[in-house]
């Protein structure tokens, strides 16, 4: 398997995707190599993972966020920066290296910045490919056309690959419109959560200030996410400041850090609203579980979200969700309450209705709540596993 | 001795309230204008029910009443469905009409705005039944003697009201761990009365007709009037079937393509080949049958879910906040004198609203989501509530401390 980040080291959902995936995957009958371009310690012990290091290096350092920079160290001391696209291209050479010397069946890549290795690899091996669609770069664009060049590896690798795994209906749909692939080439293989991996509140939330407010009848809207355009941050501030009209006793906490941060900062104030957004900046364990907590609405306004986790975790963490319809999460949750990304006034209408009726918050987080306990990766990984089994077939036909 | 078929119809329609958003709340107060092309435009799905269901049907019924002197038929029509056909489809009120004119088709006593007000405010439930009274009168020229409450709520309160409010009857469903082995197809008495009679509803005959009576997986597929009267028949000791049903059944609930119009047409033919048999209305079977044994419902019951109880209504903190929110209005709202603003705070009442916020089954998609013009309950909720707050925002501009 081809990926690009595993937790704890993860800038967002997806390594905590390819972990939850991998792991329901190592029940089944089949072992998987877990290629990535760092090394870390994981504590993971289902599955092997090996860093793709070039030749003469002495270590890789990334920062938190997936599309930065990478500072490379080579081993006579010497630094060399990369950015995000030679680190693709490094990646690529070093698993075309790597499958020299290893035995393998199906080569299994996530997102884009894998898919160059897995097109060398099926190059060198003719083993199939299936690549697994996390986000395409129109999605990461925020519905605009997005980085030509990684559009063109995009369209190459669908083209290319055997199969193609989409994370929702949404994101098939989005591979159909931008890329032409036709729609039986790809299957939609919704993700999940495992509830039992939720690290449980400790009883006391950090957000000491937003706790006191609640006892004196406000009530807390929360987001978590990169502050990107994708997130569709802009038409949440936007409704609040609706909201706040209606509801004045309405705080807004944005979990996240991203381009958008100062712009976001700036576009509060001058709504009017500066005094009721809190910006937290990136927030990861205690700090981050504590911000689902504190949350009477969990709001995921993104104007385009393939999956999209953090719903799912706000509901285990007892805060009722709002998801854009441009969502993958839409399709697989019933008790939320969804909207599209650019109805601003229905955004508030329903945001306002939340904050000032507990019955609502109450009602739909009690039963969102019986949903997200019956979930599990089980589903994705029979479905995973049938998609293998068919091209092994074909592979040894 | 006779045995008698006792059909009885409930027609009705609420005001569905619109996509009413917290922008509207305080500016705009046309909580049931839907535009016409909405999933809740009232006008539109009364014309669609019209045109599918009652006028058809009607035409039907008024066929058997002019061929058949013994058929005859109960029917219940609430005040909300009267006023909307007399704004959107007078023809079909024409069809109701119609059939009342023959002497043959007996009203039956309810709320007028098909509310809950029993369990909530007694003052304001006589008021809606007195309101429906008076409407039936006007619109069918006859004073219903049987009185029924909202989705067949029914306990011993229900029907020590009834007895002293003088009517004759009161209907419920015949659930069985009410009757336990007792047959639904006799005449009851309420306990703790001596003059009112219950009829039970015989809900397993009703719901072949009106929930099976499509279904092409359900082993009795297709349903004749001849195998249908057969199995009444069969059924040597009863005096009377009480078949309960919602109207929409012909031609909405059962698409005219199940063939349910053809059931309906031929229905009392088959039935009265055998001699002995014969229609009744509800006030007609309770004047010619003696009550068999007294019926004791110290818990409500009703005609809705496996579970017969007031949950699809008043099921979850949505449902019993909203409903009680609105309750505790009525003192304030009655003394503005402002009729307006008291008809929209009524409207609201309707049960039909607290249906369409019941989470129960929710995830399976199933029959309240087929009657609910909202895709979900928490949207049904959301748009109620900003009515509701509305109606908060009439009142304090009158001065009224809310």
């Amino acid at each position: 398997m081809l990926g690009w980040e595993l937790p704890p080291h993860n800038s967002g959902g997806l390594g905590i995707a390819c972990y939850q995936l991998c792991k329901a995957l190592s029940k089944k009958d089949l072992s998987i190599d877990f290629v990535l371009p760092y090394k870390a310690d994981h504590g993971i012990d289902f599955m092997d993972i090996t860093a793709a290091h070039p030749q003469g290096v002495a270590s890789v350092v990334r920062s938190g966020i997936a599309y930065d920079s990478y500072k490379y160290v080579l081993e006579d001391g010497s630094e060399q920066w990369l950015n995000i696209y030679e680190q693709a291209q490094l990646y690529e050479q070093t698993v075309a290296k790597l499958v020299e010397t290893k035995e393998f069946d199906i080569v299994h890549a996530h997102d884009w910045l894998t898919f160059r290795a897995a097109l060398r690899v099926k190059e060198a091996r003719g083993c199939p490919i299936i690549l697994h669609v996390h986000s395409v770069e129109s999605d990461r664009a925020g519905a605009r056309h997005g980085n030509p060049l990684v559009h063109e590896i995009e369209e190459t690798g669908f083209l290319l690959a055997d199969r193609i795994i989409a994370v929702s209906q949404h994101t098939k749909n989005m591979i159909i419109r931008d890329y032409g692939i036709p729609a039986d080439k790809i299957e939609v293989v919704h993700n999940s959560i495992e509830p039992a991996d939720i690290t449980p509140l400790d009883g006391d939330n950090t957000y000491r200030y937003l706790e006191a407010m609640k006892a004196q009848g406000y009530r807390v809207v929360t987001n978590v996410g990169r502050l990107t355009v994708q997130k569709g941050l802009p038409n949440l501030l936007r409704a609040a400041a609706e909201v706040v009209k209606r509801a004045p006793k309405t705080l807004f906490l944005i979990v996240g850090s991203g381009e958008q941060y100062y712009e976001l900062i700036d576009l509060a104030a001058d709504l009017g609203i500066g005094p009721n957004v809190l910006f937290t900046d990136f927030q990861r364990g205690k700090k981050l579980r504590d911000a689902f907590a504190v949350g009477d609405l969990f709001v995921m306004p993104s104007v385009s979200e393939p999956f999209g986790l953090t719903p799912l975790e706000a509901i285990g963490y007892g805060s009722p969700a709002l998801v854009s319809k441009q969502s993958g999460v839409s399709e697989v949750l019933k008790n939320c309450l969804k909207v599209d990304f650019w109805d601003i006034d229905e955004m508030a209408n329903q945001i306002a209705a939340v904050m000032l009726n507990d019955p609502l918050r109450d009602e739909l987080h009690k039963n969102a709540l019986m949903e997200f306990e019956k979930m599990s990766w089980d589903d994705a990984s029979h479905k995973i596993e049938r998609i293998y089994q068919e091209h092994r077939e074909v592979a040894y036909a | 001795m006779s045995k008698a078929i006792v059909l009885y119809l409930h027609v009705h329609q609420p005001y569905r309230i619109r996509h009413y958003t917290v922008f509207d709340t305080a500016v705009k107060h046309d909580y049931f204008d839907a535009a016409y092309e909405d999933q809740e435009s009232n006008e539109r799905i009364l014309q669609k029910v019209a045109q599918k269901s009652y006028l058809p049907t009607n035409a039907r019924l008024l066929q058997l009443l002019n061929d058949n002197p013994q058929f005859k038929l109960s029917l219940s029509i609430t005040g909300t469905v009267i006023e909307q056909l007399e704004k959107w489809s007078p023809e079909a009120l024409q069809s109701f009409k119609d059939l009342c004119a023959t002497g043959r088709v007996e009203i039956v006593a309810e709320t007028y705005h098909h509310s809950l007000a029993f369990f909530y405010s007694r003052a304001e439930f006589e008021m809606q039944v007195e309101m429906h009274k008076r409407k039936v009168q006007e619109v069918f020229g006859q004073t219903p003697q049987v009185f029924r409450n909202t989705e067949l709520c029914y306990n011993n309160d229900v029907a020590y009201w009834a007895d002293r409010a003088g009517y004759k009857g009161v209907l419920a469903e015949g659930w069985d761990p009410i009757l336990g082995w007792r047959s639904p197809n006799f005449v009851y008495r309420p306990t703790y009365t001596n003059q009112i009679r219950l009829l039970m509803k015989n809900y397993k005959l009703s719901d072949d007709i009106a929930f099976r009576f499509g279904d092409q997986n359900w082993a009795e597929w297709p349903l004749t009037a001849d195998k249908f009267t057969h199995w009444l028949n069969a059924d040597q000791s009863a005096t009377n079937f009480n078949l309960f049903m919602d109207y929409e059944t012909f031609g909405e609930h059962q698409w005219e393509e199940s063939g349910i119009f053809g059931f309906l047409s031929h229905l009392p033919q088959e039935w009265l080949k055998t001699g002995g048999n014969t229609f009744m209305t509800v006030s007609e079977v309770i004047d010619n049958f003696e009550p068999v044994d007294q019926v004791d419902v110290p818990e409500t019951i009703t005609w809705a879910d496996t579970e017969r109880d007031l949950s699809a209504w008043l099921g979850n903190g949505m449902q019993t906040g909203s409903i009680q929110a609105l309750y505790d209005l009525q003192d304030r709202v009655i003394a503005t004198g402002d009729l307006a603003l008291i008809d929209d705070w009524r409207k609201l009442q309707t049960s039909d609203h607290f249906y369409y916020m019941c989470t129960k089954y929710f995830n399976d998609g199933d029959i309240h989501a087929y009657f609910s013009p909202y895709q979900t309950p928490y949207e049904a909720y959301i748009n109620f509530m900003n009515a509701y707050h509305d109606l908060r925002y009439r009142l304090s501009e009158k001065g009224v401390t809310v």
